[in-house]
Parts: structure tokens; sequence; C-alpha cells
């Protein structure tokens, strides 16, 4: 059973159709790129999976549970984190001050009013190990907003990550990411644990082809072929949408 | 460099310096400490003044309910009279009737009374924008206005709550026309709600505000439940307001429909702009230089007081807040320097002179 | 009952020429003005002090004051509120509202603290008896000037130059920017215009609603109140909320005097508990 399904999903703004009949299956512990121009949808379609948006019509289902109508807040506690394209930061909080908000909230210690931030050695342990795993510890104590672009793009997926979900969807992680600070990203993508899914929406086809075990492509809002990196790459239908423009470019 | 000497430190045993740094933020800094030590002195050094002191230090509490929800969630509200008023009558009703006698028995009921109705408008503040907000704050508070006057029977009108009559404090401490034992109650009061709020602040629950404040779409997106977040804190604040209120009408035994007016909102917004938000102390310190403002333009137009509060309204706008608030931080700091220099001249000093018995 | 409905449609169109400035600098700019009261009690004082102390007539001193008004807002546009367009919410809310206590202290302390009378001609005084129905010839002299009004109104939007730029600029300003549109020069027109409009509709009103120099801080919730249940994207919203806000007023007042206002308070809350965006908006691009 895939541990993320959605049948027959679709969104539509008054006139416009931005996901049609969308019917994706993402395996467990599977490292799944979703790729398409732009203005496919794919975003759309994250925004639904996250319960940002209401789907027009269609279901989504979580390791077999319907989650359609759960609040965006509920997903999380049942195993589903994502990050933005843009980056969604607390930018005043320092990243010790996110990763250890992240952590606190998913021990259910978040409402916790009479104790002072700091005092549970649980909660703290694992802020260090979240700072080093994600390179962040020489600017833990720095304002978010003064920290260089890459560390921010770190602490985004560090971020979705400390929520320790089943379910990990990126989106577009090394958009703008300055040449020099990619390999750390990279490095950081690939590091993710075994089982963890990994649902990843990407243009960068040198990150998609190294990383993902399978690829759907989305065009005008529909799915339009869905494989093996291998097949998606020979499929002469996806190099005209797609990669064919890509290779033009 | 510091931070480069903390990341050396905090390598080598990472999780109990996080642990440190975290818990000595909040610790009591030595302007705290000499801000709130000046503050209880001020019941010795100022006898004269208690009327003035006192009624500081109820403005005080009441900016300190509207930094809550505007400095650490973010809520625009022209509508905390709603609960400071609403308190205030429940607070002279149950003494006038003689239905609870201790003040301060009667002061945390009005508290959880103004807390019940902040909870039931909460979901009112979750929907729209800021000027719906705006406007339903206000709405609510001027339609209390309007049910107080209209049941005048109840609650006197427009002449104010008559015959209140506050039993003495703990049965031994009056309220009289000298305003001692007033002012000392709600100095106390005032601190007591404050170490509360200051406890909530550096609480998990306040960091997910600020979150909530930064960015409420990546707080739900870490699971944080925004709406309940918003819900509690706006009942809090709610119930800070109306201890405030209760404490205005059990000290002058009087409460009149002008808890529940504009300009009593807008009154503390400007207390909250001098001061300025989001660190706890702006609502305090606005209060005192507001009503030290109030006082001497007073003596000088005592009728137009409003044209001047509204010219320095448009003129602090025109400065600028965050200017604003690096000169008021800029204050703080350089009191804190000269009160730390004043300790060590005096400890220098005392330990200089040989003891000659 | 006709009569409160006649009333009510009276003190609504009132409403609704007082608030249609709010309405568009609101969703024009983004700008939360709440010193637009202040606009309408300056037309009402300079109404009276032309009718009754220069013995202007009447309905030549409402057009005179529309343009002062108008002058006095495009002044005070480019001096004082172009340095705030920028800011959020909370500053703008706080400079008003510094704005309307001074000039509520200024007229206070120029034209004293008394409500002011403007002295109405004597053929618009009394009442038609139109098949039982009474109707006040004042009120239907609002009715009509309001109704006029609205339908220029109206025809300005839709159908010339400048009204489809300020459309444009409503819906979306920075398009409307890269599309050539002086956007700032529309802006310091239409609030001009808006400030205007209080100031014709304070005159109008002095006579129904009182004025003295608490004007601005009495009326200002019902304007902000139209302008919430109406929205800020169209002329129809903030009229049909005014007019229905006028009716519930005025009946509210006359079946349930002892909760009077209440019923405007309670109606504004239920609406924006159900549409936050206000009855009649559309969403629009920011």
């Amino acid at each position: 059973m895939p541990i993320l399904e959605t049948i027959g999903l679709e969104k539509r703004f008054g006139g416009i159709t931005a996901n049609h009949d969308v019917n994706l299956a993402v395996e467990k512990g599977a490292r799944h790129a979703l790729i398409g121009p732009n203005g496919a949808g794919k975003t759309t379609l994250i925004n639904m999976l996250t319960g940002v948006l209401k789907p027009t019509a269609g279901r989504i289902m979580l390791e077999g549970r319907d989650i359609t109508d759960v609040v965006p807040h509920e997903r999380v506690r049942l195993g589903m984190a994502r990050t933005f394209q843009i980056n969604q930061l607390f930018l005043d909080l320092t990243p010790l001050e996110s990763i250890g908000l992240v952590v606190s909230e998913r021990l259910g210690h978040g409402s916790d009013w009479w104790r002072i931030v700091g005092t549970k050695k649980a909660i703290t342990d694992e802020i260090v190990e979240v700072v080093e795993r994600f390179r962040l510890t020489d600017v833990m104590h720095e304002r978010t907003a003064t920290l260089p672009y890459g560390k921010q793009r770190l602490l985004e997926i560090a971020l979705a990550f400390t929520c320790r979900p089943r379910v990990l969807l990126l989106d577009e992680p090394a958009a703008g990411v300055p040449e020099a600070e990619r390999h750390e990203l990279l490095a950081t993508i690939e590091a993710l644990p075994a089982e963890v899914t990994v649902l990843l929406i990407e243009h960068d086809m040198d990150l998609v082809f190294s990383f993902a075990d399978r690829i759907s492509v989305l065009v005008n809002g529909a799915l339009f072929v869905d494989g093996a990196p291998e097949e998606v790459a020979r499929d002469p239908r996806v190099k005209a949408v797609y990669l064919g423009e890509e290779l033009d470019a | 460099m510091s931070t480069k000497n903390a990341t050396a430190k905090s390598l080598a045993t990472p999780a109990a310096n996080v642990s440190a740094y975290l818990k000595s933020r909040a610790r009591w800094s030595p302007f705290e400490i000499a801000f709130w030590v000046f503050a209880f002195a001020t019941i010795w050094l100022f006898p004269g003044k208690y009327l003035i002191l006192k009624d500081t230090a109820i403005l005080a509490l009441f900016a300190l309910s509207l930094d809550l929800i505007l400095g650490y969630a973010g809520i625009i509200s022209l509508g905390q009279a709603a609960f400071f008023g609403f308190a205030g009558y429940f607070a002279g009703l149950v003494a006038k009737y003689g239905i609870v006698n201790e003040p301060v028995i009667a002061l945390m009921l009005s508290g959880l009374v103004a807390s019940a109705l902040g909870f039931a408008t909460s979901f009112l503040v979750l929907r729209g924008s800021d000027l719906t907000r705006l406007m339903v704050t206000l709405g609510v508070s001027l339609m209390l206005g309007e049910v107080a006057n209209r049941y005048s029977d109840i609650t006197g009108g427009a002449d104010g709550l008559q015959g209140v009559d506050i039993q003495p404090l703990f049965g031994r401490f009056r309220f009289d026309l000298y305003g001692h034992n007033g002012y000392v109650y709600c100095l106390s009061v005032l601190f007591v709600c404050f170490v509360i709020v200051r406890r909530i602040v550096y609480s998990p629950f306040g960091l997910s505000l600020r979150s909530v404040k930064g960015n409420p779409l990546r707080a739900s997106a870490i699971g944080i439940p925004v709406k309940w977040r918003l819900v509690a804190i706006y009942t809090i604040s709610a119930g800070i307001a109306g201890i405030a209120g209760a404490l205005l009408t059990q000290t002058t035994a009087f409460c009149s429909l002008d808890v529940f007016s504009l300009e009593r909102s807008a009154d503390l917004l400007l207390v909250l702009i001098i001061g300025g938000t989001g660190y706890l102390y702006g609502g305090l310190i606005g209060a005192v230089i507001y009503k030290f403002l109030q006082d001497w333009i007073a003596n000088l137009t005592p009728q137009y007081w409003q044209f001047w509060i509204g010219l320095v309204l448009v003129v602090i706008v025109l400065i600028g807040r965050d200017r604003m608030q690096n000169w008021i931080a800029a204050a703080r700091g350089a009191i804190a320097g000269f009160g730390a220099w004043l300790v060590m001249r005096t400890v220098a000093l005392s330990g200089a002179a040989p003891d000659r018995h | 009952m006709l009569t409160i409905l006649f009333d009510g449609l009276a003190y609504g169109m009132l409403l609704f020429v007082l608030a249609c400035g709010l309405s568009v600098t609101l969703g024009l700019m983004n700008f939360i003005n709440l010193a637009h009261g202040a606009f309408a009690m300056a037309g009402g004082y300079c109404t009276v002090i032309l009718v009754n102390r220069l013995g202007v007539p009447f309905l030549l001193g409402l057009p005179i004051a529309f343009l002062v008004t108008a002058l006095i807002g495009a002044l005070f546009e480019r001096t004082l509120y172009v340095h705030v367009y920028a800011r959020d919410h909370l500053d703008q809310v706080l400079f008003t509202i510094g704005l309307v206590f001074m000039s509520v202290a200024a007229v206070d302390y120029t034209m004293g603290s008394s409500q002011q009378f403007v002295q109405i001609p004597e053929a618009l005084q009394g009442q038609f008896n139109f098949y039982g129905v009474g109707m006040g010839k004042y009120r239907l002299l609002i009715i009509v000037v309001c109704g006029l009004l609205t339908v220029a109104l109206q025809l300005i939007l839709a159908k010339t130059r400048f009204g489809s730029r300020l459309r444009a600029a409503v819906d979306d300003q920075r398009v409307a920017r890269g599309l050539g549109i002086n956007v700032g020069a529309v802006f310091a027109v239409t609030f001009a215009f808006g400030s205007g409009l209080a100031g014709l509709g304070g005159a109008l009103g002095a006579e129904i609603l009182g004025l003295d120099p608490t004007f601005p801080l009495k009326y200002m919730i019902y304007f902000l109140i139209v302008v919430t249940v109406g929205g800020t994207s169209s002329i129809t919203g903030p009229f049909l909320a005014s007019i229905l806000l006028g009716i519930a007023d005025v009946a509210g007042k006359y079946y349930v005097p002892k909760l009077g206002a209440f019923v405007i308070y309670a109606i504004m809350i239920a609406v924006l508990i159900w549409r936050p965006q206000g009855l009649f908006a559309r969403a629009t691009a920011r």
C-alpha cells in the first residue's frame, strides 16, 4: 500500500483548472520526484497535500487514512511535513529557537506556559543533534533574517525534518541556492534517513536524476508520465513536452 | 568574536550549553531588578503623589494586556476597553450588592469574568484583515458601552455606578482618599501579574506565539494549532485588562461609561507606541511617560489636552516607531549603565574605606 | 412603517455619501483613514459659517462646502498623508486618530463645543403627505441629492477614462503602475474628491446627525461599519450596506429604543463573522 496517495484529485479556481484527475501514489521509503514545466500545478498539488488548499474534488490518503478534511497542523502530527519553495522562516527567531520550537511542539510541550524554554533535556539534546546534522552550528545563535541564503535554505529543510515526518515534501529545495552553497544542501538531502519517504519537486535535473528512484511528470495540471527515471528519460513524449525544452534552453 | 567562543564551547558539551544559554535569557536583568526596586521605592519616595502613581500602575497593567496580544501575537485591537469596563462594572456591582466583600477575591473573579468574555469573543479576532479585527474589537467595546448605557438602572448610566462601598483589603487596609493603600495594592497586583506574564512569554508557549506573529503559515506547517494559541493569549490578555479595570473601580469606588470609550482604547495604543511593544516593559515605561505628559500638558492647557495628544501621535508616527524604539532602547541601556556604574562606585567606596573601629 | 423606511433610506444615503470616500481610499491604497469623519465635520462647519453668518443661500452653501473640503483634503494628502502610505496599518490608525483628536480640539477651540444648527431655508422645512406617508422635505432633498451623486459616481467610474484608471488601480496597483497609470495622481484626486464628498455629507447631515466637535468620534464607527460590511472593491457594496444600516438603525431606535445603536453593532459583528471580507467584496489581487 502506498504511504501517500491521491485519488482523482482536482483543484479549480473559478474558470481555471490547476489540477485535474491526479492519481499519485508514493511508496514507503521512496525518493519520488515530481517534475513539470512552470505552471503545471506542482505547488498547488503540494498545497492540497498539506491542507493549505482545499481540493475541489478527490481524496488524499496518508498511510491508508483519509486526510482530505484534516487541518494542516493536524497533518503534521499525522506524519507529513513540507518545505516551501520560497523560504517561510521565522525571521526574528534564531535557528536554535526555530528548531527548538518544532521539537517542543512535536513532543507535546508546545503549550507549556509555566516553564522556561531550555529546561527539558530531551528537547535540548535533539536541538543540538538537528543543528549539527544540518550544518547550522556556527550560525545557530544568529537572527534568521541575517543568515546567508544557503543557510536559510538548510534551516527551511531542517524545520520540516525536525517534525520527524514519515513523508517529507520538498518544494524546490535547490531553488535560488548559489553554486557555492549547493553542495552542502544536496549532501544534506542525500543524507536523509531511508525510512523517511521523500516527495521532491524540482527543476534541477541533475538533482532529480541523481536522487529519485521514481519520477512523476505533471503537465497542465494532470499526471503525464509516471515511472522509473530511465523510463521517463527515454520517453519521447516527456522529451518533447519538458525535457526537450530544457535541452533547448 | 564572542559567538565563536560560544560555539567552541558548545561543540564541546553542546546540549548543556544550549540549555544554559536558553535559560540565561530568561534571567532577570540588572535593568529589570533596578526598575522594580525603584518602583516599590516610590511608595516611600513620593508620598504626596499616590493618586497619580496608582493611575499609572493601573494604566501600566492595562497596557501590558495589550502588549501581550499586539506585541507578541500581532493582533491589532481597539477593544481592550471592553474587558476593562466589563470587569470594572462587575467589581463595582459585586461590592455594591455585597456579593463578594474581600477585594482580592472580587479582583480575581473580575479577571475570570473578563477572561470568559475574551474567550467568547476571541473567535471574532481570528478572522479577517487588520481592519476587520479593528472594527470588530471596537464594535464589541462600543456595544458594551451602549448596553451599559441602556441598562442604567443597574449600571447608573451616564452618572456612573453609585454607592460602591469597598471593604478594607484583608479586613485591615481601607482604601482612603490619601491613596497609600490603594497604590500599594495596585502596584503589588501589577507586579504579580507581570511576573506571571513574564513567565508565559519566556515559555515554549510564548515562543510559539512569537512564531505565529512572525509567520502564521509556517507555524501551522510545523504543527502549531495557530487558532487555539491565539484564543489562549487573547483570553489571558482579556483577563489582565479586566483585572486593571477592577482595580480602578475598587480604588476609586466608582465606575462610569467612559471605561468603554474609544478614547480609552486609543490612549492605550498611544502608551504602547511611546514605550514600544514586544518586550514587556513597553507598556510600563509608556504608561509612566504618558502620565507625566498628561500631567504636564493638563497644567498648561487643561481644556485642549486632546489636541496635544493627537499631535504627539502624529509626530510619533512621522518619526517612525522603529526609531522611537531605538531611542527608548538606547535610553534603557544608558540607565542600566548608569545604574551599574553607581552600584560599582558605591561598592568601591565602601570597600576602600578602611574599618577604623 | 413606511415613514421609517423613508427616514432610514434618507439616513442610509447620507451615510453612503459620507462613507464612500473612505471606502475608495481603503480599497485603493489599503489605507485606513480614521480621520475621514473630520472632513465631514469640516464641511458641516463650513456650511454653518456660510449660511448662518455670511448669509449664503443653503443650496449654494452645499457645493461650496464640497469644494472647500476637497481642497483641504488635497492639501492634507500632499503634505501629511503621503508620508504614511507605506506604513503598516497600526501606524495609519494611530496617525489618523491623532489627526482626529487634533481636529476635534481645534474645532472646539475655534467654534465652541455646543451643537450647531444650519438655518435651512423655509422651502425645505416641514413635510409632504404622500398617500398617508409623511415625507420630510429635507429628507427628500437628501435622497434626491445623494441619489444623483450615486448615479454620477457610477457613471464616472464606468464611463470615464479616469474611472477606469481608478478601477484598475484598485484592482492591482502594481500592474496599474506598470501600465503607465499615474497611481499617485489618481489617488490624490480621489482622496480630495472623497473628502469633498464627506464634507458635502457633513453639510447635508448637520441637520439630521447633529453637528458638534465630537462628530468625527461619534460617527467614525458608522463609516467604518459601512466600509467593512460593504467591502471596498465597488460602489454598490457600500451603497447597499449604507441603506441596510440606515434602515436598521432607524428601525432599531424606533422599535427597540433601549438598545438602539446596539442593533447596528450586532449586525456588523454578525456580518463580519459570516463574511470577513464584507458582504459584497470580491477577492482582489493584492
